[in-house]
């Protein structure tokens, strides 16, 4: 033996006297998904805004002059940010106490929310939107509801107004609000306002001076999430909204779409890009882009004076609560319940009624003869009948499917080993690396769609399955990166050195220890990137080219060119298989929970 | 030179700027049973985890046998290590825990799971097989940990205080299965514990560290009666630690003068060579100090000594210890230790005692605040 491994030693000594590269295995793993986005992201953004300054034959400023001759570009600027504002605001405020009830929950009380908010994060954007087009229109269910209770004799004009389009972009937002919300209040340690409580603080008090202060970067980070995908947004105010309510993103799908004029659309995307780079750096400054990942909910503390302000008014929130708290005669004198009141669940539920009744009527409505006029009346099947009956629905379902999947295999096969590296790699610029992999995020949509189709255009990607893969995991790999890293952040890598240390290579290590327990995870990963490929529209408007639709947009096509109720069997059929997917991946999470 | 032995050379780890490990030697005989014992966060896990493979160096190298496996992946080692966590596989029943590095070795299903069964019953667990680890209690969680190692009889272990979450009774028995592993089977074993009197018995050398560095290394005898270091003589065991003048060296002993009284007293040069008149440390252990009522004498050493008044007196069964506070008020207070006699005879609080010990029990420290020799 001794003989026989001194021999066997010096070879293998000799062959390993030095130490792997340390460069390569990050490298290898972030690589990937570097070169998409530079590629598919970089680039296309970069072509287009460089087409707003360079016409094919030199610099030129024209577009710049024609942006600022007429004060239609500015106007529209300012709608859009007003809308968007607005949306922030009520989102926020709304998703709150859902987040919190959400937060404090326990058992299948907080399934149930869970499903209820996941539902109408999941349920298409456009299904929606146009509920509120059948809620909100002449004969839709306000008015005709409101005129046979006698209240009003003329329908009103709910639809394409301020009000309309607020109403729907906050039912578009507020799940991705209490979801990003949710994620910092799940860390907030739960003792903490017990502690000041047996510290002598009232319960308001309680929460407005140690539970809400801790909550504030959720509140931020769901702030500017929300922010981001409003002011990118153009389904809505498409849908809802009547002249005066043409937010920015509708002039630049003009200028590509109608007029072809793309110096024009890459000047209004350097001007909707300033805006929101502008918003994120005042972002960094306040709160780090570090807390929108959930890695560190830390409040720089920087300005004292507003601190102090701060705490002043927290305190002052936190003892008029308790004096109203005081008025009402106290039913649970224990403490541990005043974290659940009554009223709060009841709001909350209320809420998630709310949110998740528009797109329910599409059910009823789907089976009716009368068309998309509430009530409904009769029954009958022929909506489902022509649905399945019309190649062009039933091809765009497969073409979205194929590209659901593909989406999903892409995004996890890039996303996953990024995600690897930036929870476990030790290197520098890890946080630049973090910004750049959220940058499909920040970057709204509509500038990536388009830059994408010019670039798509010229390498005939456009209108082709891999095209739209392509797209579709630019913008589904950051959720992919952000939810492994989470759950990343969860799993005790010694289990890795363990699996090692027995004797397992690391491909075994990975089959039979990381993966099986990871797998709920992955699972979660996958369909969040397969959910948002099959619901995505902006890339798909452009990329899909005119015969290759995908679902959303022969959704779009047909609720902007005829309006027929075969979209209210079509928004049924999207409500269930939404439905039927949480449910699966519920079950597959408490399966490998239970094993 | 034997495949089973370890040998690190220069052995460094640093987590940004701080050191975890600083630049190591250390040689682990084939077949040897080494402890690493230190306080929290003094290297111990690190060490082993570089051993292991786990993570990299930042410098120096490790060898198993002659082979330089400094780079090599943990898998490639043939070590076993039991985690200081346990590191159970959530996701596996305790069986499919133990089979998992027999699976790895591509041994039949049918054999894995006769040897994962036999390894059950020797830790005492055969019901449990089927159990996942959150449904076993934290000591039952540990000796799975330990049978998943054993199970395929790796050349070397390496163990991260693995009898920790046990009760005395357990642990002892475990103790004993680890001993009869090491002597069966030969194997090395590199062996981390906060149990003074584990690393005791059970090992055949002791690495005591500190902030990241090897304090010493030797036997226990060594150790225990031949710190070299204030902080060993500190950490092992109840010590009594006296300051002393340096007056002559008779053979392998010095004699000194103990405390500003310089009452006289000898104790084992013990390798120092310190010219006369430097100031030192006497360390005495407590069970070395033999007592005597002031004026007295006892066990045929005249009663000169250090002076004490008794200030607490603490009977631990067998042994009786004895708390004092010395007249010469530049001396720690004391303890001496006996074995518990008849009431008639027993010390009581404020008794005056006078404590002496024989040069063979006795050993000199270095003093490291004192200026050193020839400066002075
Ligand atoms: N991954 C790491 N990053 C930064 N510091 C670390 C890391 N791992 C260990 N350390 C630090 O290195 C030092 C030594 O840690 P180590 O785990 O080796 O201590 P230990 O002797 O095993 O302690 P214990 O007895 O508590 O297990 C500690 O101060 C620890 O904080
Ligand atoms: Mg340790």
């Amino acid at each position: 033996m001794n003989g026989q491994s001194l021999t066997m030693t010096d070879t293998a000594g000799a062959k390993r006297h030095s130490p792997p590269p340390a460069w390569r295995k990050p490298v290898l793993m972030g690589a990937p998904l570097v070169l998409l986005l530079v590629a598919f992201l970089v680039f296309p953004v970069g072509q287009l805004l460089a087409l707003s300054v360079y016409n094919g034959q030199g610099f030129t400023l024209a577009p710049y002059a024609q942006l600022f001759a007429s004060s239609l570009y500015a106007t529209v600027l300012w709608i859009t940010l007003k809308i968007s504002l607005a949306t922030t605001l009520v989102a926020v405020v709304a998703a709150y106490p859902i987040a919190y009830l959400i937060s404090v929950a326990k058992g299948p009380a907080k399934s149930r929310l869970i499903f209820w908010v996941l539902l109408s994060f999941w349920t298409s954007f456009l299904v929606r939107a146009f509920a509120w087009v059948v809620i909100l229109g002449r004969n839709g269910v306000i008015n005709s509801t409101l005129m046979s209770l006698g209240i009003i004799d003329r329908p009103l004009d709910l639809l394409y107004g301020f009000g309309a389009v607020l109403v729907g972009m906050v039912h578009a937002m507020l799940p991705l609000a209490v979801m990003t919300m949710l994620a910092v209040m799940e860390n907030i340690d739960r003792t903490l306002p017990r502690a000041a409580s047996t510290l002598g603080a009232r319960p308001g008090t309680a929460f407005w001076t140690v539970y809400f202060p801790l909550s504030l970067p959720g509140v931020a980070a769901s702030a500017i999430m929300v922010f981001v995908s409003a002011i990118g947004f153009f389904i809505v105010p498409a849908l809802l909204g009547g002249r005066k309510e043409t937010m920015i993103t509708q002039l630049i799908i003009d200028q590509v779409q109608q007029t072809l004029n793309w110096g024009l659309a890459g000047a209004i995307s350097v001007l909707l890009l300033t805006v929101v780079l502008i918003v994120f750096v005042l972002y960094d400054r306040v709160f780090g882009f570090a807390s929108l990942t959930g890695e560190s909910a830390v409040v720089r503390n920087r300005d004292t004076a507003m601190r102090r302000l701060g705490g002043r008014v927290l305190a002052a929130l936190g003892s008029a609560s308790d004096a109203l708290i005081g008025i009402v005669p106290r039913r649970h004198p224990i403490a541990g319940r005043a974290e659940r009141p009554l009223a709060l669940t009841a709001f909350v539920w209320f809420l998630l009624v709310l949110i998740s009744l528009p797109a329910f009527l599409m059910i009823p409505l789907s089976f009716g003869k009368g068309g998309l006029a509430w009530p409904p009346s009769g029954f009958t099947l022929q909506w489902y009948e022509q649905l399945l009956q019309s190649p062009i629905w039933m091809q765009a379902l497969w073409r979205s499917i194929v590209v659901a999947f593909g989406t999903g295999l892409l995004a996890m096969a890039i996303g996953v080993p990024a995600a690897f590296l930036m929870v476990r790699g030790q290197m520098r610029g890890k946080g630049a690396m973090l910004a750049f992999i959220l940058s499909p995020i920040v970057v709204p949509r509509m500038i990536i769609a388009v830059g994408m189709f010019y670039v798509f255009a010229q390498m005939g990607l456009v209108g082709t399955i891999l095209g739209l893969v392509i797209g579709h995991t630019v913008v589904a790999v950051p959720y992919v990166v952000m939810t492994m890293m989470a759950v990343l952040r969860n799993y005790d890598t010694r289990l890795d050195m363990a699996a090692q240390s027995l004797g397992a290579r690391p491909l075994a290590a990975l089959r039979h220890v990381t993966f099986p327990i990871l797998g709920a995870g992955m699972l979660s990963s996958f369909l969040f990137a397969f959910a948002t490929s099959f619901d995505e529209l902006t890339i798909s408007l452009f990329s899909s080219g005119g015969l290759s639709a995908t679902l959303p947009k022969q959704f779009w096509d047909e609720v902007t060119l005829q309006v027929s109720p075969v979209i209210a069997a079509v928004s049924t059929g999207l409500l269930l298989f939404v439905a039927a997917l949480i449910w699966v991946a519920d079950r597959m999470r408490r399966r490998s929970l239970a094993s | 030179m034997s495949s089973s032995s370890l040998s690190v050379q220069g052995l460094a780890k640093r987590y940004g700027d701080f050191v975890a490990l600083a630049p190591t030697d250390l040689v682990v005989a084939d077949g040897e049973f080494l402890t690493l014992l230190g306080p929290s966060g003094s290297g111990k896990t690190t060490l082993l985890s570089l051993l292991a493979g786990l993570v990299p160096p930042d410098e120096g190298s490790v060898r198993i046998g002659s082979q330089d496996v400094t780079y090599a992946p943990p898998y490639e080692r043939d070590i076993g290590v039991v985690f200081q966590n346990y590191a159970l596989f959530p996701h596996m029943t305790i069986e499919e825990n133990i089979a998992f590095p027999l699976k790895m070795r591509k041994v039949s299903a049918a054999d894995a799971k006769r040897r994962a069964r036999e390894a059950l019953e020797m830790v005492h667990l055969p019901h449990i097989a089927g159990r996942y680890p959150r449904e076993l209690s934290g000591g039952q969680q540990q000796r799975v940990a330990l049978a998943r190692c054993m199970v395929y009889k790796p050349s070397i272990i390496l163990m991260d205080e693995p009898l920790g979450a046990l009760d005395k009774k357990l642990r002892e028995h475990m103790q004993l299965e680890i001993k009869r592993l090491h002597r069966e089977m030969g194997t090395t074993i590199v062996y981390v514990t906060h149990d003074q009197e584990e690393a005791m018995t059970m090992s055949d050398r002791i690495c005591l560290m500190n902030a990241g560095r090897i304090e010493q290394l030797g036997t226990p005898a060594d150790l225990y009666f031949r710190p070299r270091t204030l902080f060993v003589a500190d950490f092992l065991g109840e010590s009594n630690i006296l300051p002393a003048d340096l007056r002559t060296r008779v053979g392998d002993e010095v004699e000194v003068g103990v405390g500003s009284s310089g009452v006289s007293g000898r104790a084992l040069a013990n390798g120092h060579d310190l010219p006369p008149g430097s100031s030192v440390r006497v360390m005495v252990r407590p069970q070395n100090l033999a007592v005597a009522r002031h004026g007295a004498s006892a066990m045929g050493v005249p009663a000169v000594g250090v002076q004490g008044r008794v200030s607490e007196v603490m009977v631990t069964g067998s042994l009786t210890k004895v708390y004092m506070e010395p007249l010469d008020r530049n001396l720690p207070p004391l303890v001496a230790a006996f074995p518990t006699r008849n009431e008639a005879d027993a010390v009581r609080i404020d008794d005056v005692l006078t404590l002496s010990w024989s040069g063979r029990d006795a050993v000199v420290i270095a003093d490291t605040a004192a200026p050193a020799a020839g400066t002075a």
